[in-house]
């Protein structure tokens, strides 16, 4: 057993930790069938609830984030998890940019415990979800709602080497046009996100005949201002265009100030 | 040996979300038990008000990235009732094989990879992994058929992007799923064997009296149709559910209990599903079961890994049915009129029955969402039977105590994303 555990420290150690979210990032790890094997080969899984009663004790060289900061709590919570990891890399949409919760930041809160909740004075909650690195550094961001599987394969094993991941920036269009996908948008006036959106999913949506929904968030540069023009060329109104903007990715600053903005032009 | 202790798990593993829980003792008798549930409340019930019914399927979706489908599938139901839509009979089967890739990946998930580790004594799957590299292998094998089918279905396994209101976005050919039939032949026979060797797994004797609460069809083992019936009389309506069955909010738990009005605590999941709805497995899941000596009723929370293996059988079983004999429809989905309805729906998510109920506007916006996730409805239950299986572990060493009762919680395959998430446990022995 000590020589097994001695062996086991050599290896990089890897912490999974999860704060308000669906537990579908993480799972993308276990739903890997492939490569899991290899990956677990290859690093130590020192804490991973999900998977494992074993829960070892930091420091960690890499960590990975899910989920975002809704209670007192888990605001004091990420600052430990900080501390203890060299690392720190926060996985999909919750984590990056508050997630589908964060459209409370729009209401009052209180209002809305009232409606889930019987005794509301048993919920503590804070006013906003907010992304991780609005609380702590962070190293990288990987986005998507969820990510995908292989780009955070790529970004474990860059960061294990010490190298750029190779995970573009750049939008959903061009993942259509790889794939040689008619423009949904231009050809079938359906509104399609993927013009502002962040390539990763593999042009998912247009690819079965919806428009893209936004939910890998604003690429690098997003032209959020010709983007609802578009949407109002294909007869959307203010409302529908501010609900396009506000959903997995609504408090991305981008997108956040696009749904403000379409409403007050 | 002191009289009294406290059991005590801070996190409970191998369960989707966060929980904790805490067992008090006072020599043999339990002074109290509390699954306590603090995964943060993401309230959404509360946003969904002012958002589209067509968002409906994808945002309700994220509430559990392990069972997406179950809250798609019960989401657009409930929808098509409010606004009276009917759907094309072929896309009535393809949504049944979507559920079945959904079933074959999350058991596959629960029954090696989180749930075998108790019986065989290890801490994770990858530790099993050094001992049991085939079975693990076979695992990940059969977990991937799953999730092929949900990939071709709906783009992607976690939050499948083609469910829609009055059928999907794209549905397949016939040929892309007869591109599934090798696979899913080999993962029948792989179920088979998996509900063999799940049955030579040592049992707790703990038996309990339940009352099952599970969808029942006159035809089929029930997936997104059927009346809500239970062992001890219930035979209602979606649209009745609330009548029967209250939620009641706990100081302890940010997940609401769901007990049956005047009644208490029942069960869902495969236990429940297995019990009321056996003679409508198909034969090949049947004689897998009784193969092994498994008939209903099943009263020993431990062996439902034996059944979510029978189940895995039917969903294999299944899905080869339904691709046999689908046709695509002639339109994805069928046209969605816009109308104010209310819409109630239950379907049988891997954990058992989800409800979903909203109200809908002339303008198609979303006045009110409820739903009550399958973990919320076992919540109770779970909480009743640790009361009594601790009981019987008043004489074992703490340590191993607390592992066999974090061991019952696995049973019901917890997810507490869904309730609202984090298990940890304490036993209390005074």
């Amino acid at each position: 057993m000590s020589s097994k555990k001695s062996k086991a420290k050599t290896k990089p150690r890897i912490g999974v930790f999860k704060f308000a979210s669906c537990d579908g990032c993480q799972l993308s790890l276990l739903d890997a069938e492939d490569e899991l094997l290899g990956v677990v080969g290859a690093v130590e899984i020192a804490y991973f609830p999900e998977a494992s009663r074993n829960m070892l004790k930091g420091p960690y060289d890499i960590g990975l984030v899910e989920g975002s900061i809704t209670t007192h709590h888990d605001a004091q919570r990420i600052q430990e998890v900080r501390r203890k990891c060299r690392t720190l890399i926060t996985i999909g949409a919750c984590a990056t940019a508050g997630g589908i919760q964060a459209l409370r930041n729009w209401k009052d809160v209180e209002e809305f415990i009232r409606v889930v909740y019987a005794t509301p004075q048993f919920i503590s909650t804070l006013k906003l979800s907010t992304p991780i690195a609005e609380h702590v550094p962070v190293d990288f961001e990987l986005r998507g709602c969820p990510i995908n599987k292989y780009q955070l394969i790529e970004l474990i094993t860059a960061t294990l080497a010490g190298r750029k991941p190779n995970i573009p920036n750049y939008s959903v269009c061009m993942e259509c046009k790889r794939k040689g996908n008619v423009c949904i948008e231009v050809a079938r006036g359906i509104p399609c996100l993927g013009p502002v959106t962040q390539a990763g999913c593999g042009a998912l949506c247009p690819s079965y005949d919806r428009g893209c929904y936004g939910c890998y968030g604003p690429m690098e540069t997003p032209n959020t201002e010709s983007m609802t023009n578009q949407f109002r060329i294909l007869g959307q109104n203010d409302e529908q265009i501010s609900r396009a903007f506000r959903s997995f990715n609504a408090w991305a600053w981008q997108f956040r100030k696009a749904s403000e903005e379409c409403k007050r032009t | 040996m002191s009289p009294g202790r406290t059991i005590t798990v801070d996190t409970l593993a191998r369960v989707e979300g966060e929980g904790a829980l805490y067992i008090k003792m006072a020599g043999d008798r339990v002074v109290d038990v509390k699954l306590k549930i603090y995964e943060p409340p993401r309230m959404f019930e509360a946003f969904m008000r002012g958002r589209h019914f067509s968002e409906a399927p994808d945002i309700t979706a994220r509430i559990c990235g392990i069972c997406p489908i179950a809250y798609q599938m019960s989401a657009v139901h409930a929808i098509e009732r409010a606004l009276g839509v009917k759907i094309d009979p072929a896309v009535r089967l393809l949504r049944r094989l979507f559920y079945c890739g959904e079933w074959i990946e999350s058991h596959a998930l629960h029954v090696y990879m989180l749930h075998a580790p108790d019986f065989l004594g290890y801490q994770d799957v990858i530790e099993m992994a050094k001992d049991h590299r085939a079975v693990v292998e076979k695992a990940l094998r059969l977990k991937k058929i799953g999730n092929s089918i949900v990939h071709l279905l709906g783009g992607r396994e976690i939050h499948p992007i083609s469910a829609a209101v009055g059928g999907f976005y794209k549905v397949p050919t016939k040929r892309q799923l007869k591109e599934l039939v090798s696979d899913l032949e080999w993962a029948l026979e792989a179920s088979i064997e998996t509900v063999k060797w799940s049955s030579t797994l040592q049992f707790p004797d703990f038996e309990q009296e339940y009352e099952f609460v599970a969808l029942r069809h006159p035809e089929e083992y029930p997936f997104n149709e059927g009346r809500l019936v239970s062992n001890h009389g219930l035979d209602i309506d979606a649209a009745e559910y609330e009548d029967r069955f209250v939620e009641m909010h706990v100081k302890h738990s940010n997940a609401l209990h769901s007990v049956i009005r005047g009644k208490g605590s029942y069960l869902v999941g495969p236990l429940a599903r297995f019990n009321l709805n056996f003679d409508k497995l198909p034969e090949v899941a049947r004689k897998a079961a009784l193969g092994v000596g498994l008939k209903p009723p099943v009263r020993n929370l431990f062996k439902s890994i034996v059944v979510r293996a029978v189940e895995l059988v039917f969903a294999c079983a299944e899905a080869l049915r339904v691709i046999a004999e689908y046709e695509p429809p002639e339109a994805p989905r069928v046209a969605v009129p816009s109308r104010a309805g209310v819409g109630q729906a239950i379907t049988e998510a891997p954990r058992g029955i989800l409800y979903h109920r909203y109200a809908v506007d002339e303008n198609g916006l979303i006045v009110t969402a409820k739903i009550v996730p399958p973990t919320s409805q076992n919540q109770k239950r779970i909480e009743d039977d640790l009361r009594e299986y601790a009981s019987h572990l008043a004489a074992w060493p703490l340590e191993e105590a607390t592992w066999k009762c974090e061991q019952a919680v696995r049973c019901y395959d917890p997810c507490i994303s869904c309730a609202t998430h984090f298990l940890k446990v304490v036993m209390d022995r005074e």
